[in-house]
């Protein structure tokens, strides 16, 4: 197949980016997307020319670096997927396909497709753990946990910190991002202990870092590359009232 | 040749690290926030040490090349994590689980070791569990736990096939919130490129910060290294792409040594090579094996489909070899067989080297429903690289690179040969002899990082209170600056025509075509001659685009291969010298006359550790001895 690319390239923080054209021949519908980029970028460089700065490295869908918008969807075409997961045989010969970083505020770019998301860890820092120290730990199965709970926990807990939520919100919000963590330890009977003060502080810490709001449009849901549902928004904003209401500052 | 001291504690195996805990020497709550200290590495094991150490109350300052601690490549482990904790009652114990490990690692491992990681291993349960990983759990609200090959009890705790990514946010957690109290110190996006060595001590290292460019000089009172396993010198593996060797080889200039670095697991059921811009190959569940039969046709170069070919045309061909383990066989047997019928001819798909894992009989005796309540995530993913579904059609598999049992020789304290220089979990070599059993890397490193580094470091900066930290102005750390520009600069310099990932290919090709999963002598000379060429050739037309003083990736792969091309030589050598089969390394020399490993314990019962003489130098051997006083040394038989 022929590809035409049209990619953000950007070439530090502060730079002004733009849409560079590419063409590539002989892209084999086997190859991920992940693997076509490298194959441009070793072209490029064979020509003198500078590659293209992206990021990967699991390339199973767990690591979450992949940080790509493919033709305006994060993460490009297909449900629950990650970029690494994408294959050529989704487009066709001539397709042009557009390549953009994430864009939100709280996620500068810091050269052509890659981002800085040290936002995230400062969500966790702010309360995205339960605090006990190594060797405080109690026998673990003298907490009971029931399998509905667990289960539900573990859906909220195989966020892979991506950012397509963020990406794909108008507003930027980190809302999924914070619900699927704070969903997790209050759905546990451990977690439940600073539930209140988890909620608080991560929201805080959100608007501090400039997510936007959330407006339950869904966006996030559908372009989660590991179906993390709004449900867990819902369960954020119950644990967050509750706890403005009962935990005095 | 020398012998070397694992300064292994006297006494029954079972008393021997109580026994440590007792005698160690300790540093008072007030003295550790004098003391600094330096992790390297983010993982499983990286991470809980320095979120531990940081509890303690040291000052950890806490390094990753990726953007986020969270993306170390545990993360993508899937099956499950051990514990000895008896749940199913079925006569498991703390002497079964370090029984089962040396017997799984063919007797190349040190029992000392390898019984304290049993004995914490159900600390680490609760550990993890405290902290909110949401292991599976019964209706009733105890945990869950699944089997695992090569062993006859249910000790696998586990997450979904997401294991791997909730133990290590586990430690994640625990870290950030260290982070937060201001006890640890994030450092991302930053590349270890030496460590700094000061009156024989590991006193700090020298990173290059990934966005910026910069070199950075970082002092502290010892350095932790949690560096991983160097799968990728296969260049394809199912290692993360960016997961590398540099920091132990950079330990092993330094005068580390580093312990079997041939010992390389090849896990038998990966997506196969589907092309050649592939970059990474995809690991499949070993769990997968419990209800998929592996199977090639008859004939040789049948190409009807799968489907078409009738059971009494298919050759099972592990059951046929191995009828009391038969699709449980242990990774290294698996691989091996899979290996010899694709070598005759009798291989799968468009390339001839791959085999059928089939479900056909799983799914008509048990159900789709069922089959996909066990695998569904794994066969989803298998759909979306491969575009077929494994409900309907075989799955096709091969073996590759994937765990490394070698790493940084350590003694009992998880120490290198340098005092301060640590090394703990898949970086290290301790715990797995010549093959590691599923669900035992996630254990070693989370043990290493919770509970056994804290202590075994705490032991060594009991002698450290007095001590400063050493100004990063002193001339070591100037000499290393140096050092790395240098080489960085170098690598610019070359300016020839060939990138760094088309170097680091042809040294996987080298490495599986010779160092992979048969070796012999013939051809391990062959690697050696070839791996020579490809370093001169690496060092005269390399082309690497960009400057230092930016964000770099084909300067940062640059310097990995570098360092691959270096191991690659070491591991060699090292196959070179080991003239028996165990485990994983199997000489095709040493085999039975039904082809089978053979070990030779007379004259190859020690761990070999090597030690570097310069470059392009021959590296001394040195011989630790194994002692097994607590198990019955026997042949592995899986027939």
């Amino acid at each position: 197949m022929k590809i035409k690319l049209n990619i953000w390239k950007q070439a530090n923080a502060k730079a002004k980016g733009k849409f560079e054209r590419y063409e590539l021949d002989g892209v084999d519908a086997e190859m991920s997307f992940l693997e076509m980029l490298d194959s441009l970028n070793e072209k490029l460089i064979k020509e003198g020319k500078e590659p293209v700065a992206f990021e990967h490295d699991c390339h199973e869908a767990i690591c979450g670096c992949c940080s790509l918008y493919i033709n305006g969807h994060p993460h490009g075409p297909g449900k629950e997927t990650a970029t690494c997961q994408v294959h050529m045989r989704s487009f066709k010969d001539g397709d042009t396909i557009t390549v953009e970083p994430w864009r939100a505020k709280s996620f500068p770019v810091l050269k052509d497709l890659m981002v800085d998301r040290k936002a995230f860890d400062k969500l966790m820092a702010a309360g995205g753990f339960i605090s006990i120290d190594a060797g405080q730990a109690p026998d673990a199965n003298s907490v009971l946990v029931g399998k509905i709970d667990a289960d539900k926990a573990f859906d909220a807990a195989a966020c892979i910190g991506c950012g397509a939520c963020v990406a794909a919100c108008k507003n930027s919000s980190a809302m999924l991002f914070v619900a699927a963590k704070v969903s997790q330890l209050a759905l546990l009977p451990q977690g439940k202990v600073e539930a209140k003060r988890r909620a608080l502080n991560m929201v805080a810490k959100m608007d501090e870092l400039g997510f936007g709001s959330c407006t339950n449009t869904g966006a996030c849901e559908a372009e989660c590359p590991k179906g993390i549902g709004i449900d867990f928004i819902a369960k954020l904003n119950r644990e967050y009232l509750s706890a403005s209401f009962s935990e005095a500052e | 040749m020398s012998k070397l001291d694992a300064k292994i504690p006297e006494g029954p195996l079972a008393e021997k690290w109580s026994k440590y805990k007792a005698t160690q020497k300790l540093v008072s709550p007030n003295n550790r926030k004098k003391l600094d200290i330096i992790v390297v590495g983010t993982g499983i094991a990286g991470a809980p040490a320095a979120a531990s150490l940081a509890e303690m109350g040291y000052n950890v300052k806490v390094f990753c090349f990726q953007d986020s601690p969270r993306r170390a490549h545990s993360v993508a482990a899937q099956g499950g994590i051990n514990a000895a904790r008896n749940n199913k009652n079925d006569g498991d114990s703390v002497y079964r689980l370090f029984y089962d490990t040396i017997k799984g690692g063919d007797y190349r491992a040190r029992e000392a070791n390898v019984y304290r990681v049993a004995e914490v291993s159900s600390n680490v349960i609760d550990q993890l569990t405290a902290q909110g990983v949401p292991f599976a759990r019964e209706y009733g609200g105890t945990l869950a736990n699944r089997t695992f090959g090569g062993v006859q009890v249910s000790r696998t705790n586990y997450a979904q096939g997401q294991t791997g990514q909730q133990v290590l946010l586990g430690g994640y957690s625990a870290l950030k919130r260290q982070v937060a109290l201001g006890k640890a110190k994030m450092y991302s996006r930053q590349q270890m490129l030496d460590v700094v060595i000061i009156d024989g001590k590991a006193r700090g290292i020298i990173t290059r910060n990934l966005v910026t460019g910069e070199i950075e000089r970082h002092a502290a009172h010892c350095v932790v290294l949690a560096t991983g396993g160097y799968g990728t010198i296969y260049y394809l593996s199912t290692l993360a792409v960016q997961s590398n060797a540099s920091a132990a080889m950079q330990a092993f200039r330094k005068g580390a040594f580093f312990g079997n670095p041939s010992f390389i697991q090849i896990h038998p059921t990966c997506i196969p090579v589907l092309n050649e811009y592939q970059s990474k190959l995809t690991l499949m569940s070993e769990s997968l094996r419990n209800d998929g039969r592996i199977w090639v046709p008859k004939a040789e170069g049948d190409k009807r489909k799968p489907k078409e070919i009738p059971d009494e045309e298919r050759d099972y061909f592990l059951e046929r070899r191995y009828p009391a383990f038969g699709n449980l066989v242990p990774r290294d047997v698996a691989s091996r067989a899979a290996k010899e019928r694709c070598d005759n001819g009798f291989g799968v798909g468009k390339t001839g080297l791959a085999v059928y894992l089939d479900f056909r009989d799983a799914v008509a005796k048990q159900g789709k429903k069922v089959i996909k309540n066990k695998y569904g995530n794994l066969f989803a993913m298998y759909e979306k690289i491969t575009g077929d579904s494994p409900y309907e059609t075989p799955m096709m598999i091969y073996p590759a690179g994937h765990y490394t049992m070698g790493g940084l020789w350590v003694d009992y304290n998880l120490q290198t040969t340098i005092p301060g220089l640590f090394a703990i979990g898949e970086a290290n070599f301790s715990d797995h002899g010549a093959n590691r059993l599923g669900a035992n890397s996630l254990l070693q490193g989370a043990a290493d990082g919770y509970f056994i580094a804290p202590y075994t470091v705490s032991n060594y900066l009991a002698d450290e209170i007095s001590n400063k930290v050493p100004s990063t102005d002193s001339p070591e750390f100037v000499e290393a600056e140096n050092g790395v520009k240098d080489n960085l600069e170098k690598f610019l310099s070359i300016n020839g025509t060939k990138t760094a990932t088309s170097f680091h290919k042809r040294l996987g090709h080298i490495m599986w075509t010779y160092a992979g999963m048969q070796r012999n002598e013939e051809g391990l000379k062959k690697a050696q001659a070839e791996i020579a060429d490809l370093k001169k050739e690496f060092w005269s037309d390399l082309k690497i685009p960009g400057k230092v003083d930016e964000i770099n990736q084909e300067l940062e792969k640059a310097s990995r291969v570098a360092d691959f091309i270096d191991l690659a030589a070491l591991i060699v050598t090292d196959a070179l010298n080991r003239k028996e089969s165990c485990g994983a390394h199997y000489r095709e020399e040493s085999r039975t006359e039904g082809g089978e490993a053979m070990r030779i314990d007379k004259d190859y019962s020690f761990v070999a550790a090597w030690e570097y003489q310069g470059d392009d130098k021959e590296p001394k051997l040195h011989k630790e001895e194994l002692k097994f006083e607590n198990v019955e040394v026997k042949v592995r038989s899986y027939k």
